[in-house]
């Protein structure tokens, strides 16, 4: 359990006041300056040394990716952009903190920016958060009047400006490239890597995207150091993160917990337990909607971390946990995240735009049962052609969640279509 | 240069190339879709997947550059079956309806699946439909078979132009097509058609007549701009059934304009098939000794300078070469090919050439166009300016009218006045001019073709002097004139032009008018007013029942260039052939054999008997004729003419570029993309369509 005094998102629940005056008093913006101060590689090396490892999903150190950025200036100006477009079903923590604790984003887009030699960070925010854009503009007002960004940001010298950009609330629009498009003003598909946008990307200038809670833990790890960060946790997984409890439980609820908290104890101590017991558990989807599901079994042991999820052919993603009991009809639950893929496919990419419907059909009549045993196998080998050789990774997160379904409940996908096939004889007699 | 093993074999190449193109270069075929040398990257097909030693996921080879110690297997088990994966995916939803498809025979897509598809398919779903889309008269839509490659968007968006192909939708429901059903607005929209790898593009006036595998191929060279765009000549017996573009990197890479593939349909309307005679007033159909005996008799007696010739814009060298030496052994020095009175200096190869050459544009870094509209005279070259224009740092300039012409520039004005600032060095954009390296004018027939036109060449080679624009020590002339009409440089080259005192156009329309002259001869001359001809007896000869053919006396039935082996040379000087794809229709004859004929008949033969005797009397008249197919620089001289300057503004010759000679004049499809021309709709009458 985390204790209170390591928690960074002190007001996620909005219980307290949002505003700059609040947010301050919570310890935001404080010291902000002096840790300015010492200077961009201080800055990357602290957020190295945390190991603090993406949020938005892929996992990838933060740190790294800041010192991917060209150290000297150029006449590119150098960009940060912040993925606020939180799509993936089950994920439910970036708009939290849009919510509730605004400013540690902005501090955050402040300090990485500076560290980064940016002079301004565009937000990009998924469509459908309406109010939560409103709270960041709110948020982004007050600082500007407080004189904390703009022309001085923290009286610093640095020249630092924050934009607010709208999507339109496509679910493509999450990867980085293709929201890079989308801010551009062009149609959201993701773009060929390399040039990775490091290199060249928003407007051809260095960008580094990174989403909303990888930047709004920054100050805090900042404020409190490396180490402190770094001794939560596990090895190679360390920090708190904020886990979205989804489905069949008591109490759905988003909570900031140590990585690595035993799946068990997360479900069974914030979320009010599995509806009907534990024992009534069929599946979990530990990271969103595009990781592979993992049955009640290895559920009982499972930690929450990164390598912990790799390790039993899932992932952590975005910690969006979807949690599933007995009732659930679990091919028709994949056979909805199927759907899902094939409606927010941007179309460009051939395996892709093809294989999602193709995935689609196979798994409607999986549902029914109205199929052959061979068209499972046919299924997984589709689901294989279209793994890693799409642009982006749309293509894996279509695939996983068949792969998963496969891998774990090919019973159940045998015996619906022995029922189906009995039902129609007896319907025939 | 980096080092990179691929299939186990060791190779160094350039810096930059793409993984595919240097498998390429090794002779190992990478299948591709979406790919094009010409057109930015887009990687979206998949097909060109191959495995990279120590990349977590295979890499498109289309889109990765090359790398010191990359390792590429093109070839194992994996990369065949992820092709084969791509391949499917590409398939369902594809309709099999080849055997239907105009593409059939010449299809990426078939030849492809056959190469590294599976041999049946897996999936049992109905395939998608989606609805075609109208884009014009010129591009027949068949949505269903698109595969979504981007080709043409990227084409229209980079090459042609215009920003006005896209994609709607996402996913399976991804739809290519413009955002608001209307035909496309570029001259090179044609290319589209070659571009596309399935049937989902196609011709539309080519469609459902012929196959591929039927038609005759023959390589020939384009005439109906001065660009002599190299192209090839489809035929089925005597028909033409479609042209194509060939490469040439040095005239149009591999595009041409929608005029020099569509408006072959015109070469099978309107032809003059026999000779005419005109009788009471009438044209009747007549054989060869008729028509010969009528021009015989009328001519004989006559003084030869009450004798003139004018040739037109689709005449060859051979003929011109010809009539000529005929005009001049009847003793007539009247004879001119500058139909449309342009000013042009025939004494000065430089004077009145495209010197930079096309591909020279790719260099220069700063250009001036001055009464010229290079979109509508020459697309293919106004892409070569784009091209350049996205490079970045190439200044534009225009005076004339402000069209769009599918890249920025600085419009200056329309007027003399801006000409004269820009010669005297003063004007800001001729100090642009001054400071870049290979900079470059581009003086049109509209500032040429006019009564101060003399005025205004020597005016721009003023500017070109006090530019610098002509650098001989690096090589560098930016003195280009664009011409309209494929027979103009050939036939300065020639010297089909006054011989001493003898008269221009406009003298010999306004001798003809008062009676000054008695016969005119025109070869293929179209674009004059023949009201101006008077009483002149009229000897037309050409391919085409035009303006000429109307007021003639005599008929003399020619041939088209698709129906000929014929010279040409293009606005760069550039000598270049035409090959006969289809012999002429009925009774009409090679060009220069008719004229060799009458001047048998007329009792001076001339002194060739074979083409290959004419073209020695070319070379002999202008060296320039020895190299087919290159360029020679042409030494810059003084050149120009006077002619007091007027105040009109400046403008090109083209309104309509889709009808601007007899073929493209004979022709429906071109009639059909004229009637959607901005303003076409008001000169409609209530019985049109």
């Amino acid at each position: 359990m985390l204790d209170d005094k390591d928690r960074i998102f002190t007001n996620i629940y909005g219980l307290g006041d949002t505003s700059l005056k609040a947010a301050k008093k919570r310890g935001d913006w404080s010291r902000t300056k002096a840790i300015m101060a010492k200077g961009r590689e201080k800055i990357i090396e602290e957020i190295k040394e945390s190991e603090l490892r993406g949020r938005g999903g892929a996992g990838f150190s933060t740190g790294m990716k800041w010192s991917f950025m060209p150290k000297e200036a150029s006449e590119r100006p150098h960009y940060l952009v912040i993925n606020a477009a939180e799509g993936e079903p089950g994920t439910c923590k970036d708009r939290e903190i849009l919510r509730n604790e605004p400013h540690k984003l902005i501090e955050g887009a402040l300090l990485a920016s500076f560290a980064m030699g940016a002079n301004t960070t565009y937000c990009y925010v998924r469509g459908e958060f309406f109010r939560e854009t409103e709270a960041l503009q709110r948020a982004v007002d007050e600082a500007y009047a407080a004189g904390l960004i703009g022309e001085d940001a923290c009286k610093s010298g640095y020249k630092f400006d924050f934009y607010i950009h709208r999507g339109m609330g496509a679910y493509i629009c999450g990867e980085e490239s293709a929201l890079i498009e989308s801010l551009e003003g062009k149609k959201g598909q993701p773009r060929m890597k390399p040039p990775f946008p490091a290199n060249c990307g928003l407007y051809g200038c260095p960008t580094t995207v990174n989403n909303v809670e990888s930047i709004a833990v920054a100050p805090t790890i900042l404020r409190r150091g490396a180490d402190w960060f770094a001794g939560l946790g596990k090895p190679n997984n360390t920090g708190t993160k904020l886990f979205n409890i989804s489905g069949h439980i008591n109490n759905p609820c988003t909570v900031e917990e140590e990585m690595g908290v035993p799946l068990k104890d997360l479900i069974e101590k914030h979320a009010g337990g599995v509806r009907g017991g534990w024992k009534n558990l069929l599946a979990v989807i530990p990271g969103g909607s595009s990781v592979p599901v993992v049955p009640k079994a290895q559920c009982d042991t499972l930690c929450l971390d990164f390598d912990s999820c790799q390790d039993v052919h899932s992932g952590l993603g975005t910690a969006a946990v979807i949690v599933m009991d007995k009732s659930t009809d679990i091919i028709a639950a994949i056979a909805r995240l199927s759907s899902f893929y094939m409606h927010e496919s941007c179309g460009q990419c051939t395996p892709c735009r093809e294989g999602t419907g193709w995935m689609l059909r196979m798994m409607e009549r999986m549902v029914r049962g109205n199929t052959s045993v061979e068209e499972i196998d046919l299924l997984e080998e589709v689901t294989r052609q279209v793994e890693g050789h799409t642009i982006c990774a749309f293509g894996d997160a279509a695939a996983w969640p068949i792969q998963g379904l496969i891998r774990h409940f090919r019973p159940e996908l045998e015996q619906r279509i022995a029922d189906y096939q009995s039902s129609d004889k007896t319907a025939a007699a | 240069m980096p080092k990179l093993t691929i299939d186990g074999i060791e190779v160094e190449v350039e810096p930059g190339l793409t993984i595919l193109q240097a498998c390429e270069q090794m002779g190992i075929e990478i299948p591709r879709f979406c790919f094009h040398e010409r057109l930015s990257i887009a990687g979206n097909c998949r097909m060109c997947l191959v495995h990279m030693e120590r990349a977590p996921k295979p890499i498109a080879s289309c889109a990765m550059p090359v790398g010191e110690g990359m390792v590429i297997e093109t070839n194992t088990p994996e990369v065949r079956q992820m092709r084969k994966g791509v391949m499917e995916f590409l398939l369902i939803n594809h309709p099999l309806d080849c055997p239907i498809c105009d593409q059939g025979g010449e299809c990426d897509l078939q030849d492809q699946a056959m190469g590294y598809g599976h041999d049946r398919s897996r999936y049992a779903d109905n395939k998608r439909a989606v609805k075609d889309k109208d884009l014009g008269p010129l591009i027949e839509t068949m949505m269903t078979r698109c595969i979504h490659c981007t080709r043409c968007i990227r084409f229209a968006t980079e090459i042609a132009g215009v920003q006005e192909l896209g994609a709607t939708g996402r996913g399976e429901h991804m739809e290519v097509g413009t955002y608001v059903e209307k035909a496309l607005t570029s001259e090179l929209s044609g290319n589209m058609i070659d571009l596309c790898p399935v049937g989902a593009l196609t011709s539309k006036p080519y469609a459902f007549t012929a196959r591929s595998w039927e038609l005759k191929k023959t390589e020939s060279i384009d005439v109906l701009d001065a660009v002599g765009s190299n192209i090839r000549v489809d035929t089925r017996g005597a028909e033409v059934m479609r042209i194509l573009p060939r490469l040439n990197e040095e005239v149009n890479e591999e595009w041409i304009s929608d005029k020099t593939r569509f408006a072959c349909d015109g070469l099978k309307r309107q032809r003059l098939d026999q000779p005419y005679v005109r009788r009471d007033g009438k044209l009747t159909p007549a054989t060869w000794d008729e028509a010969f005996a009528a021009v015989a008799k009328r001519l004989k007696g006559i003084d030869g300078k009450k004798v003139a010739a004018l040739a037109g814009d689709l005449a060859d060298c051979e003929s011109m070469m010809a009539l000529k030496d005929l005009m001049t052994a009847l003793g007539s020095p009247h004879f001119d090919c500058r139909q449309d009175g342009a000013k042009l200096d025939p004494t000065v190869r430089a004077g009145y050439l495209f010197n930079s050459t096309i591909a020279g544009i790719e260099h220069a870094d700063a250009c001036l166009l001055i009464g010229t509209n290079p979109r509508l005279e020459a697309p293919v070259l106004n892409s070569r300016l784009r091209k350049r224009f996205l490079m970045r740092n190439f200044p534009i300039a225009v005076v004339g009218t402000g069209d769009d012409l599918t890249y920025d520039y600085d419009h200056l004005g329309d007027d003399v006045e801006v000409l004269k600032s820009l010669a005297n060095g003063r004007h800001k954009f001729a100090k642009v001019m001054k400071r870049a390296e290979k900079a470059m004018l581009i003086l049109g027939q509209g500032a040429l073709a006019r009564p101060d036109g003399g005025g205004i060449l020597s005016l721009a080679r003023d500017i070109a002097e006090a530019c610098s624009l002509v650098n001989d020590k690096i090589g560098w002339n930016g003195f280009n004139v664009l011409h309209t009409a494929a027979a103009r440089v050939g036939g300065l080259d020639l010297g089909f032009v006054p011989a001493g005192k003898g008269r221009d156009t406009k003298a010999i329309l306004d001798g003809a008018g008062k009676g000054a002259v008695d016969v005119v001869y025109l070869l293929g001359a179209d674009e004059i007013d023949m009201d101006r001809l008077g009483e002149a007896f009229v000897i037309y000869q050409g391919h085409h029942g035009d303006a000429g053919a109307h007021r003639a006396d005599v008929i003399l039935p020619g041939a088209a260039y698709t129906e000929k082996n014929a010279t040409y040379v293009n606005t760069e000087g550039r000598v270049q052939r035409t090959r006969l794809a289809a012999f002429p229709p009925g009774e009409a004859r090679e060009d220069w054999t008719i004229i060799r004929a009458l001047s048998a008949i007329l009792e001076c033969p001339l002194a060739f008997d074979d083409a290959r005797m004419l073209r020695a009397r070319m070379v002999e008249t202008n060296a320039a004729f020895i190299n087919v197919d290159e360029v020679a620089p042409a030494a810059w001289k003084p050149f120009g003419g006077n002619g007091e300057l007027g105040t009109s503004a400046l403008s090109s010759p083209i309104e309509n570029f889709y009808m601007t000679d007899p073929i493209s004049r004979a022709s429906v499809t071109m009639a059909k993309c004229s009637d959607l021309l901005p303003g076409a709709e008001k000169d409609k009458t209530g019985t049109d369509g």
